[in-house]
């Protein structure tokens, strides 16, 4: 029985439970016309559908864990698992192939020993299915007797069902918080792998990145793993040519929205600027390479290089760039807007025009929220794939012309992630390190933003 | 309906003269037909129930007005005999002749000096730091509030306290030397000992600048002006002398929000 019976098996007895404990509720007032319960009929029904429905749950995903293991146990305690070869690979490919064809998941048994096995596999999965069944039904039964059992008319099940809900909220966002450690602390082990075979000194300080996943994992060649040009291109294509384009862009595009544009212009403006961060990364991709790097090539040309690279950082960064603009513009927006309107009136009111006012009074007093709104589009930039896998090349140059093709961390993620390399070797390691070291610069760049609002939100409230 | 106007008002020369001044917000109409001379010397001091028009009509005098899209402004403003309405007016110039200080104190969130450094600064009146730093000084010691910030020139001017705050927009105001200051309930955020100070202050001042002052205190009309004007549903109902105002009104309505009988 798979856990979706299971789960649909939960909402079926939670809802049994709920009307059954609602007609309880109205039973109390009908025996006794007058009466005033504790709460509505409904609570009580959401009482016994939460005592219900919440273990249940809780037991199906604690039981999906388990119970293979479990199974696999039986099967190995059956006297035909005692010819198994007694560890390693082929003795869990039998297990496998067994279990594959026990569940239906394989059409035949190809292995002779495995054939032994699969009889006492479908017994074993057969004999959990009835023990897991079994004990749903009884944890369903028990809590929700418990719970209807409590049911009264000055019962409390509206200040109850309230604490459930906020219980049911706090379990949402700890899930959340929880997958981020997962994340983090699967990064963490891989890096450490990697850095237990290239030194970090290697990787953090080497200026030559050229990975070769061929190479013998054994004797890893740490001056191949040199990190710099990765981080260089990162941050002149993510953090300079795209925010020399997206600041002045978006920040000139917010002051022109809130302080020049009409209403009515603004409600047309606003939402128009606001679809560009809708576009999909990888139509910008498109637009990079199709369109702006053959540009930037012939421009290359027209300059008298010899042979300009059809794939350059300049073309990467000028659309990462364009693609940000919408989240300098709107952050700078809601940050100009929120600056209050009597330090407009005043600077206006001394006599100065509205471009002193705002470069003198409103830029300042924003500026907080324009740096943050900043930072956010850096740690977005630089954490961007898709236009830099499309547009900028994978050939590692550190250099700082930007018509010359250049490479950044996340493209060599990609690059090592999905090359040949086996999953253990340092080649395909260095993608986690990569990834690791990201997450601490936009980790960084975002507390750094977080901060800077909190700062700004306490000058003005 | 004329505004009623005590004969007993003698010809003082006028600053400002307002002639049948309409200001429309919209379709809905604000102010209705006032017309009303700001003398040069004295405090004028507008009073009148909320509503009334009275900051809308102060706000007409230096065009803030135009920076709410939908207001419109009909009849004449003259500054000393000049239309501020005509076409090819520099606003910029009339709001450094016609300074405006708040009902909430707005310092900018700058240090005190840039605070009263930020008028004389856009309008080019400083040659040199020396030149600024003087006017500074002397900007200050008029709104009675060099004694308290003279050794924290370049703390923040958000950082002072309400009072000190709205001397400090006054400040900001006068450092642009201009000759006539609009004050928007100037004391409405304040306590009274601060309240007592700005009126000190409006005092002090009175003489050098025309000053017209928006209040919601029929005391302090009475303590600070020499002119006082009611305005009751965006009419001017009684102009004349603040002792004539409030002690032989003419009209029944100025005598009824006098004593308090609505308002």
């Amino acid at each position: 029985m798979s856990p979706a019976i299971l789960l649909l098996l939960a909402l079926g007895l939670g809802l049994a439970g709920w009307l059954a404990a609602r007609a309880r509720a109205w039973s109390f007032r009908r025996a006794k016309p007058g009466i005033k319960l504790a709460a509505l009929p409904s609570y009580h029904a959401w009482y016994v559908a939460l005592w219900i429905a919440v273990p249940v749950l809780l037991f199906v995903s604690l039981w999906t864990v388990i119970s293979p293991g479990l199974i696999t146990q039986s099967v190995l305690a059956d006297a035909a698992a005692s010819n198994l070869p007694s560890f390693g690979f082929q003795r869990q490919m039998i297990l496998n192939e067994a279990r594959n064809v026990a569940t239906g998941a394989a059409p035949a048994v190809f292995n002779p020993d495995a054939a032994a096995l699969v009889d006492p596999y479908r017994a074993a999965i057969a004999r959990y299915q009835w023990i897991g069944l079994a004990v749903t039904l009884a944890i369903a039964f028990m809590t929700g007797v418990w719970a209807f059992l409590r049911l009264k008319p000055d019962f409390t099940a509206r200040t109850r069902v309230e604490r459930a809900v906020m219980g049911i909220l706090l379990a949402a966002s700890l899930i959340a918080i929880l997958t981020t450690l997962g994340i983090v602390v699967s990064l963490v082990v891989e890096t450490i792998r990697f850095f237990g075979m290239v030194s970090p000194l290697d990787f953090l300080f080497g200026t030559h990145w050229g990975p070769d996943p061929m190479a013998n994992p054994e004797v890893p060649d740490g001056s191949r793993y040199g990190a710099i040009p990765l981080f260089w291109g990162t941050i002149f294509i993510g953090a300079i040519i795209a925010m020399i384009v997206a600041i002045p862009l978006g920040l000139m595009s917010a002051i022109y929205l809130t302080q020049y544009a009409t209403p009515r212009l603004r409600a047309w403006l606003k939402p128009a600027l606001e679809i560009l961060a809708g576009v999909p990364t990888v139509v910008y991709g498109y637009f990079a390479a199709l369109t702006v790097a053959p540009a930037i090539r012939d421009l290359g040309f027209s300059l008298g290089m010899s042979n300009p690279s059809s794939e350059s950082a300049l073309a990467a960064g000028l659309v990462m760039g364009v693609m940000i603009i919408p989240f300098v513009s709107s952050m700078a927006d809601d940050s100009i807007a929120a600056v209050p309107q009597a330090m407009r009136d005043g600077s206006l009111a001394m006599g100065a025009t509205t471009n002193e006012t705002i470069r003198r009074v409103l830029v300042p007093a924003a500026l907080p929220g324009i740096v943050a709104g900043v930072m956010l589009a850096i740690s977005r930039a630089i954490g961007e794939t898709m236009i830099v896998v499309m547009a900028a090349s994978t050939a590692a140059n550190l250099s700082a012309n930007p018509l010359e093709a250049m490479t950044t961390v996340t493209v060599q993620i990609v690059a090592m992630l999905t090359g040949e390399g086996s999953f253990d070797h340092p080649a395909t390691l260095s993608a986690f390190a990569l990834g690791f070291v990201l997450f601490l610069v936009t980790l960084g760049l975002n507390f750094i933003a977080l901060r800077v609002v909190k700062r700004y939100r306490e000058a003005y409230d | 309906m004329v505004t009623v106007v005590h004969p007993n008002l003698e010809d003082t020369d006028a600053k400002m003269q307002a002639r049948d001044v309409s200001v429309y917000y919209g379709d809905k109409k604000a102010i209705d037909e006032v017309s009303i001379d700001i003398p040069t010397k004295y405090v004028t001091a507008f009073i009148g129930p909320s509503g009334c028009g009275k900051s809308t009509f102060l706000r007409t005098l230096n065009r803030m007005n135009d920076t709410i899209p939908s207001a419109r402004v009909e009849g004449l403003i003259e500054l000393d005999g000049a239309d501020i309405y005509r076409s090819g007016m520099d606003v910029v110039q009339l709001r450094a002749r016609v300074g405006m200080v708040f009902q909430k104190p707005n310092p900018f969130p700058k240090s005190i000096y840039e605070n009263i450094a930020y008028g004389p600064r856009i309008h080019g009146l400083a040659e040199g730091k020396d030149e600024l730093d003087a006017i500074v000084e002397k900007s200050l010691q008029r709104a009675g509030l060099w004694q308290e910030v003279k050794d924290r020139l370049q703390d923040s001017g958000t950082a002072l306290s309400g009072g000190q705050q709205q001397r400090l927009c006054i400040a900001r105001a006068i450092a642009v030397d201009p000759e006539v200051i609009l004050m928007d309930e100037p004391c409405s955020a304040l306590d009274p000992i601060a309240t007592a100070k700005i009126e000190e202050l409006i005092d002090e001042l009175n003489g050098s600048y025309a000053i017209v002052i928006v209040t919601h205190s029929m005391q302090q009309a009475a303590r600070v002006s020499q002119r006082t004007a009611f305005f009751h549903l965006g009419k001017m109902v009684e102009y004349g002398r603040t002792s004539d105002i409030f002690t032989t009104p003419l009209e029944k309505r100025t005598q009824d929000y006098i004593t308090g009988r609505y308002g």
